[in-house]
């Protein structure tokens, strides 16, 4: 092989890696990314049961129910319209209370109770779940900003 | 007084660095170079001077002056010493800082140390590394003042995250930033290559123990970082595909092709366009690293601080450097020679094979990273999780495992399969063996950890062949460095397969007196008392885990902090030589019948993640050293010689 069609070939595997990089990440992140929803989206979208997505909004007060097991729950998450109820199973987030916000990963099951499998709650002080940061809330009002200025 | 000093030495140190930058292209434009003389005096400066600033700011909190805003924002008087010392880095401020510090003293080691380049490529390297510090010192000076006053000063401050109060914090930080700053310099050295027409052995040999050191730093900054995420957040997972993560991954793998690319073009003078190609690249993911962590723009763990202006202002330096890099290697890249020859199958074969499986991984970690941004900008909130890494990268990890089981074994320029044929049957064996005997063990598991089992086993007696023959007295430093370090990697993927594949949990609630079972051992949860610590207040569990009439207590703790205030789980391991039993104690159940939330976990042969990444670094090391001492024997090559 000539030492120039070399190089050609080895930037010819590259370009055809890279692509394929491209096609595999593009593939898995129609089926595994997953979207963001309020109640009141989720509610307006046709999300089949069994797909993976995210649910954020805030714990409706008195909505918490504890299972006799002593570590499952069930909840009510609401935003300004609509509200939606949600499982889970596991330890909450030490600021997983009601009143405030959570961002809850998980799935639709066939009865439309969203099954958690992760929560994440406001994380500190001075963090507020992303996602949340933009929805008008009353609990994001009451975040407080602890550096001095 | 002492902050003033301190950013006095700064805007001096910035000064220096433009010395550095119009010294250096003075003498490329092929001017008199009258400045050229300054240039190496400029760099010593401006390291002294970043490192005056760096302990500048830790004497302040070691003293912890309120008056200064980023020592009242977070430190606080009662903070236990250790922590109010790593709070000088624990900010982005002091990170920024730390970063400088670091750059600017390696600046200072290349003008002084550096011998075996042209002295023309060694001034156009410090004038590129002068570019590249004066843009951070902008960031610093203009958006990220560390010694910026506080009037009136607070009486207290306000404290540290206490996720971050914790030794892990005190190195994980700076070994990250150290592996990011060593790129920035095979960066410098690669530009600087590019402009004078210098890239081939010499250049390569020059590069290679920054890039080794680099990639040793994040290597132990990426396994420190995924120890400490697995004791301290009390989730029992070691590796989260969080942006932050993926943020030091993505340096790592350009860092591990770099590495491998650089040895081809130092020894075989080889893959030279590609090599130059990488460390650019390396870079670039080293900014989008300090870009996504520093900007809180993505949700993170890691995003402590949501502040779009100095995010904007790192991409800005980002997409500058990086797109002015670019076009230099598009308009010189045809004066660089094509490099020897080889044949596919030959060891630059192998190493070809690494760094095309390494850059696939590294573009679907980059888009599933870059994904939601891209999304929310077109107005979809999106969040791209474990599923999508685990499904997308792990085949392509698999396939480079493979290629590692083969590629040391074949010879430099041409070789041919049928020369290892036996070693290639016996390896095939071993796979498949391992993958039956994991399978008949635990039926039901998924494929990907099954072969990862398989992969790891072939790779841990593989990985030793390319000592068969030699007089192991006489072997260079470096080839026990790579054994040991692709051993290093066998050992950490079996440590990351048995883990994902045969880990065991319960989560349950448990009243005093009350046991659960996990995985043959027995956890009776015999007490649960209030502690106190110096800024804490805790619950603590006391767990007697029983195995095969061995007992052992646990304490886990759930804490409750002030200063700011926030609860963390103390997780409790109990580590045997195949596993660790890993417990978390939670709030008392709410009913109010004395419960306690207990989830605990068996993991699997999971120490052996971090031991491998332990392994892979000392491999690092000791190449490393063994080149340094090389270099220490022979006497310095300042002589250009022809390619």
């Amino acid at each position: 092989m000539k030492p120039k069609h070399q190089r050609l070939l080895l930037a010819l595997i590259a370009v055809v890696a890279l692509v394929s990089a491209g096609l595999i990440a593009a593939s898995a992140l129609r089926e595994e990314a997953s979207y963001f929803y309020t109640p009141t989206t989720l509610a307006a979208a046709n999300v089949p049961p069994g797909k993976a997505i995210r649910l954020g909004g805030m714990v409706q007060k008195g909505s918490i129910v504890r299972a006799a097991d002593g570590v499952s729950i069930t909840f009510i998450v609401q935003d300004q319209e609509r509200s939606q109820k949600v499982a889970y199973r596991g330890i909450t987030p030490d600021l997983f209370v009601e009143g405030s916000g959570v961002v809850a990963d998980g799935r639709l099951r066939p009865d439309r109770v969203f099954v958690a499998e992760s929560l994440l709650a406001k994380h500190d002080e001075n963090y507020v779940p992303k996602e949340l940061a933009d929805i008008d809330m009353t609990a994001a009002e009451n975040t407080q900003n602890t550096v001095s200025q | 007084m002492i902050a003033e000093a301190g950013l006095a030495a700064l805007w001096l140190a910035a000064a220096m660095a433009l010395l550095q930058l119009v010294g250096g292209l003075t003498l490329l434009r092929g001017g008199a170079g009258q400045l050229a003389p300054l240039v190496k005096p400029a760099a010593y400066m401006q390291g002294a001077l970043c490192a005056f600033a760096f302990f500048a700011l830790m004497w302040l909190f070691y003293v912890t002056d309120l008056s200064v805003l980023l020592v009242a924002s977070n430190s606080h008087i009662d903070k236990p010493m250790i922590f109010k010392l790593a709070g000088t880095w624990g900010n982005h401020e002091g990170s920024m800082l730390l970063w400088v510090a670091v750059m600017s003293v390696s600046g200072a080691a290349i003008a002084l140390l550096e011998k075996r380049i042209e002295a023309k490529t060694l001034y156009a390297t410090l004038a590129v590394q002068g570019f590249i510090a004066l843009g951070f010192f902008a960031f610093l000076l203009f958006a990220s003042n560390p010694f910026e006053r506080l009037v009136p000063a607070p009486l207290e401050g306000a404290g540290l995250n206490p996720l971050l109060q914790d030794v892990g914090l005190a190195f994980h930080p700076p070994t990250l930033y150290m592996g990011y700053v060593g790129l920035s310099i095979a960066f410098s050295f690669a530009v600087g290559a590019l402009l004078t027409n210098q890239v081939g052995p010499a250049f390569a040999r020059a590069m290679r123990p920054w890039v080794l050191a680099a990639w040793i730093f994040l290597t132990i900054g990426i396994a420190a970082g995924s120890y400490w995420a697995y004791y301290e957040l009390g989730w029992g997972g070691w590796w989260f595909w969080d942006p932050v993560e993926n943020a030091s991954l993505m340096p790592w793998l350009a860092a591990t092709a770099l590495l491998h690319s650089v040895s081809v073009l130092a020894t075989r003078n080889a893959l030279r366009a590609w090599t130059i190609m990488l460390a650019l690249v390396a870079f670039a993911m080293s900014m989008a690293g300090t870009f996504l962590v520093r900007s809180g723009i993505l949700t993170s763990v890691h995003a402590f601080a949501v502040d779009p202006e100095r995010g904007a202002f790192i991409l800005a330096l980002m997409l500058m450097y990086t797109s002015i890099a670019f076009v230099i290697f598009a308009l010189r890249i045809g004066t660089v020679k094509q490099g020897e020859p080889f044949q596919l199958v030959s060891r630059e074969g192998g190493i070809v094979a690494n760094n095309i499986f390494l850059s696939v991984i590294l573009a679907i970690v980059l888009i599933g990273t870059l994904y939601p941004l891209a999304a929310e900008a077109m107005g979809d909130k999106i969040s791209v999780g474990p599923p999508y890494f685990n499904k997308a990268t792990v085949p392509v990890m698999l396939l480079l495992m493979l290629a590692l089981l083969i590629g040391p074994m074949l010879r430099w320029r041409r070789d041919a399969l049928m020369r290892i044929k036996y070693w290639l049957i016996g390896g095939a064996a071993i796979l498949l063996c391992g993958g039956l005997v994991a399978w008949r063990l635990a039926p039901g598991t998924g494929l990907f950890p099954l072969l990862g089992i398989a992969l790891s086993l072939a790779l841990a007696v593989a990985a030793w062949l390319p000592l068969r023959g030699r007089k192991l007295l006489r072997t260079p430093l470096p080839i026990f460095g790579m054994v040991i370090a692709h051993f290093g990697i066998a050992v950490s993927v079996f440590g990351m397969a048995a883990e994902s594949g045969f880990s065991k949990e319960t989560l349950t609630a448990l009243a005093p007196g009350e046991s659960a079972e996990i995985s043959g051992w027995k956890v009776r949860l015999s007490d649960v008392k209030p502690v106190v610590g110096d800024n804490w207040v805790a619950v603590e569990g006391e767990m007697l885990a029983n195995k095969n009439g061995n007992s052992f207590v646990m304490r886990p703790q759930s804490r409750h902090f002030f200063k700011p205030e926030m609860q963390t789980s103390e997780a409790a391991l109990l580590t045997r030589w195949n596993g660790q039993l890993y417990a978390v104690i939670a709030q008392p159940d709410q009913e109010g019948d004395g419960r306690w939330q207990v989830r605990l976990w068996w993991k699997p042969f999971v120490t052996f993640i971090w031991f491998g990444g332990g392994l892979i670094a000392l491999g690092g090391a000791i190449s490393l050293f063994g080149r340094m001492f090389r270099r220490a024997r022979k006497p310095a090559i300042n002589k250009w010689e022809p390619a």
